[in-house]
């Protein structure tokens, strides 16, 4: 450095130089710092557009239009023989029911075309509701019951306001005769938005207002289950074994290389794994979540070592040394003192690595957990899908309730993955210990 | 090694006072001095250690006799902490060192690949230089090393180890009411005196100290001291130490490290007072180190 202040005249005294230099070096400071404040002020924004944008489209699928129905049970049409036997009650034509009912709420509606419109405002669960309902308590038939059940999507829609009742009719989904039986069903307190359950209980469907969250969450979760239970143990165990006993020489050098190249693979290439070996060569179930279990470890398992193995490097020596130094074995030394220092780092790994296996849609696909399943699966082996893969599923369905749903889908997804970074934290916060 | 030095080495066994002749590539220097005891813990022989292409320790014959303190001096670099690892095999720990020579404990080679490292250990503990004890109770920094070992049966038992280890380290009057308290949270000092507590708790026959007081203020530094004067009626200690004025107070016999040789041992007072070699009074005397 030759002659920093310039400006100043030759003889100056340093500190003099240094005041100089102040008004930069502080100016330089404050724009580090705006820097930085500019930095999360746009992730910020980004991350609040997203939410802001999930949640004004989602929260409209926590309540569903239901309609009210009054149906008589007729013994006739239900159990002509009188026996009440449950495989009777469970055979009958309810949906014959319940179109008897519209017909009687609108005697005026003729004609094969319009009826059929008529008929299309309830969902097609009713008459699974109305099964439901019978089967419980036989001694209703020969009655005339009032119900709650839900109403068609387009109706669903309308009543949130989704179709514009004032657009022309060549435009609109819900033609203006519809129209105006909703109108009148409205005007008899026939039609209201209540919260909607079944998106919490029900599994997929075909008809949007019938569609639900369960069975992808509880496919999810057992696939978690699965993942989790094998990769943390496996994951630390590799981790342990290659920082703290593997002599380091280029066979395991080569295993690192290949280890952190694992962790750059593109999911899908997992997916297609799983296929070839999981279902191919063992014959394991597609689509059960033992098999997106068994993918997501591979995927997940680089993810876990990496960061297992960086929480151990960074446990100080002299640890490793106290416990030697008594003569500790190096197993015990491991065991007793780096491995619980060295836990909260791991568990940070094992819960980037399990969020990262939540989100994964790709290598689902390949394994066939992206079919249509209709049911709850209530095990590892029951055919499911999970969450992200239903998001993408619904996301590709053209009815518009569907759109509703898919961020509905999305804030369940979100409300489960900060449900685990609760835990994680909560299980860091209990192992972590200074030193 | 030369056949020359070999034989030298094997004469010179046991032959107080006689000069030890350290043959090492280019460069021979002598070991000026008693290297032997009469009545030896720890007889090394010969002891050379390479880190890869180094040669940190070349060629070190030196005794740890039964209940003394055996300081080892010398400049940065020297090797005598290098020398010290050597005495229970945590060199073993470091990637591409290798120790030759022969280290008798009790006249058994514990330098031999037969030995196993973990009841090696237990008998000679080592002390750090930076104060480290686990990151756990006091109680169980102490335990840890009885618990491992088997060396208690009961609870109570590992209770009155505990204590008694606890005494001798000078620490039970401090800490006795906050046993549970974690061990880093003591002062530096203490936790220098708690890892003693530790190693003297699995009942060592050799305690090796690297420095232990070169982190402590001087009023720890007196009472780590202390400890070790005492320590001495029941275990050797070996201590390697930057403080001459240290290895004057506390050690028996002195031996000076230069450039990973060993140039003279010596009678502490007589090492400080009338040095025989040329390297350690320039040491001494502060011309140099």
């Amino acid at each position: 450095m030759t002659n920093p202040g310039k400006a100043l005249p030759e003889g100056a005294t340093s500190f003099a130089r240094i005041q100089a230099g102040m008004a930069k070096r502080r100016a330089a400071e404050r724009r580090f710092k705006m820097l930085g404040r500019i930095a999360v002020s746009v992730g910020l924004l980004f991350l609040s557009v997203l939410l802001i944008s999930i949640v004004s489209k989602g929260y409209t699928a926590f309540w569903q239009t239901q309609m009210r129905i009054d149906v008589v049970l007729t013994a006739d049409e239900i159990d002509p023989d009188g026996t009440r036997s449950a495989e009777t009650l469970r055979k009958a034509d309810y949906s014959s029911l319940i179109k008897q009912s519209m017909r009687d709420m609108f005697p005026e509606v003729s004609g094969r075309r319009d009826k059929f419109a008529l008929y299309g405002l309830v969902s097609n669960g009713a008459a699974f509701d109305l099964r439901d309902k019978v089967m419980a308590d036989p001694s209703l038939i020969g009655t005339k019951v009032s119900l709650w059940v839900p109403a068609d999507d387009d109706v669903d829609m309308l009543m949130k306001g989704h179709i514009d009742r004032n657009a022309a009719e060549d435009d609109r989904r819900i033609k203006d005769n519809v129209l105006g039986w909703i109108n009148q069903l409205e005007a008899e307190d026939r039609l209201e938005l209540r919260f909607n359950i079944d998106f919490f209980t029900k599994g997929d469907s075909r008809d949007p207002e019938l569609a639900g969250i369960r069975g992808a969450l509880m496919g999810t979760i057992f696939t978690l289950i699965v993942t989790l239970s094998l990769s943390f143990p496996l994951g630390v165990a590799a981790a342990v074994y290659l920082e703290e006993f593997a002599p380091k020489n280029k066979w395991t050098d080569l295993i690192e290389v290949n280890i952190n190249n694992l962790a750059a693979v593109p999911s899908i290439v997992f997916g297609l794994l799983g296929l070839a070996v999981f279902i191919n060569v063992f014959g394991l179930p597609r689509s059960a979540p033992l098999l997106g279990g068994l993918v997501l470890t591979l995927m997940t398992l680089p993810t876990i070592i990496i960061a297992s193995r960086a929480a151990l490097k960074s446990v100080p020596p002299s640890i490793r040394d106290a416990a030697l130094g008594i003569g500790a074995s190096p197993m015990q030394a491991t065991l007793y003192h780096v491995i619980p220092l060295a836990l909260p780092g791991m568990l940070t790994g094992t819960i980037i690595g399990m969020a990262q296996a939540l989100g994964e849609t790709a290598p689902l696909l390949m394994i066939g957990m992206v079919a249509f399943i209709a049911d709850v699966p209530q095990g590892v082996f029951d055919p499911s899908t999970a969450l992200p893969v239903q998001i993408y599923l619904w996301a590709d369905s053209p009815e518009r309730a569907y759109v509703e749903r898919t961020s509905a889908a999305i804030m369940v997804l979100l409300g489960f993955l900060a449900l685990m970074n609760l835990v994680a934290v909560l299980l860091r916060k209990r192992f972590e210990r200074r030193w | 090694m030369s056949p020359q030095g070999q034989a030298m080495a094997l004469k010179l066994d046991g032959a107080a006072g006689a000069a030890h002749v350290a043959t090492v590539g280019r460069d021979v220097r002598e070991t000026v001095g008693e290297i032997r005891v009469n009545d030896p813990r720890v007889r090394c022989t010969d002891v050379n250690v390479h880190y890869g292409d180094k040669h940190a320790i070349k060629n070190i014959s030196l005794d740890v006799g039964k209940g003394e303190v055996l300081a080892m001096i010398g400049p940065s670099g020297c090797g005598k902490s290098t020398f010290l690892r050597c005495l229970n095999r945590m060199n073993d720990t470091v990637r591409e060192c290798r120790v030759t020579g022969e280290i008798l404990l009790d006249g058994e080679d514990i330098n031999s690949r037969h030995i196993d490292v973990v009841p090696l250990r237990a008998r000679v503990a080592m002390v750090f230089q930076k104060p480290n004890p686990f990151p756990k109770s006091i109680y169980e920094n102490v335990a840890f090393g009885p618990r491992i070992h088997g060396l208690c049966e009961s609870k109570a038992d590992l209770d009155v180890v505990v204590e008694s280890s606890l005494r001798k380290a000078n620490l039970w009057d401090e800490v006795k009411d906050r046993l549970d308290d974690v061990g880093t949270g003591l002062s530096g000092g203490q936790q220098q005196r708690l890892c003693i507590a530790r190693a003297i708790a699995i009942e060592p026959e050799v305690i090796l100290m690297d420095e232990p007081c070169s982190a402590l203020d001087p009023i720890s530094t007196a009472k780590v001291e202390q400890l070790i004067e005492e320590l001495r009626q029941q275990f050797s200690i070996v201590i390697v130490t930057h403080s001459m004025q240290q290895a004057a107070r506390v050690s028996q016999r002195t031996a000076y490290f230069h450039m990973g040789d060993l140039i003279e041992v010596s009678e502490t007072d007589r090492l400080f007072i009338k040095p025989r070699h040329q390297l350690t009074e320039d040491y001494i005397t502060g011309r140099f180190g």
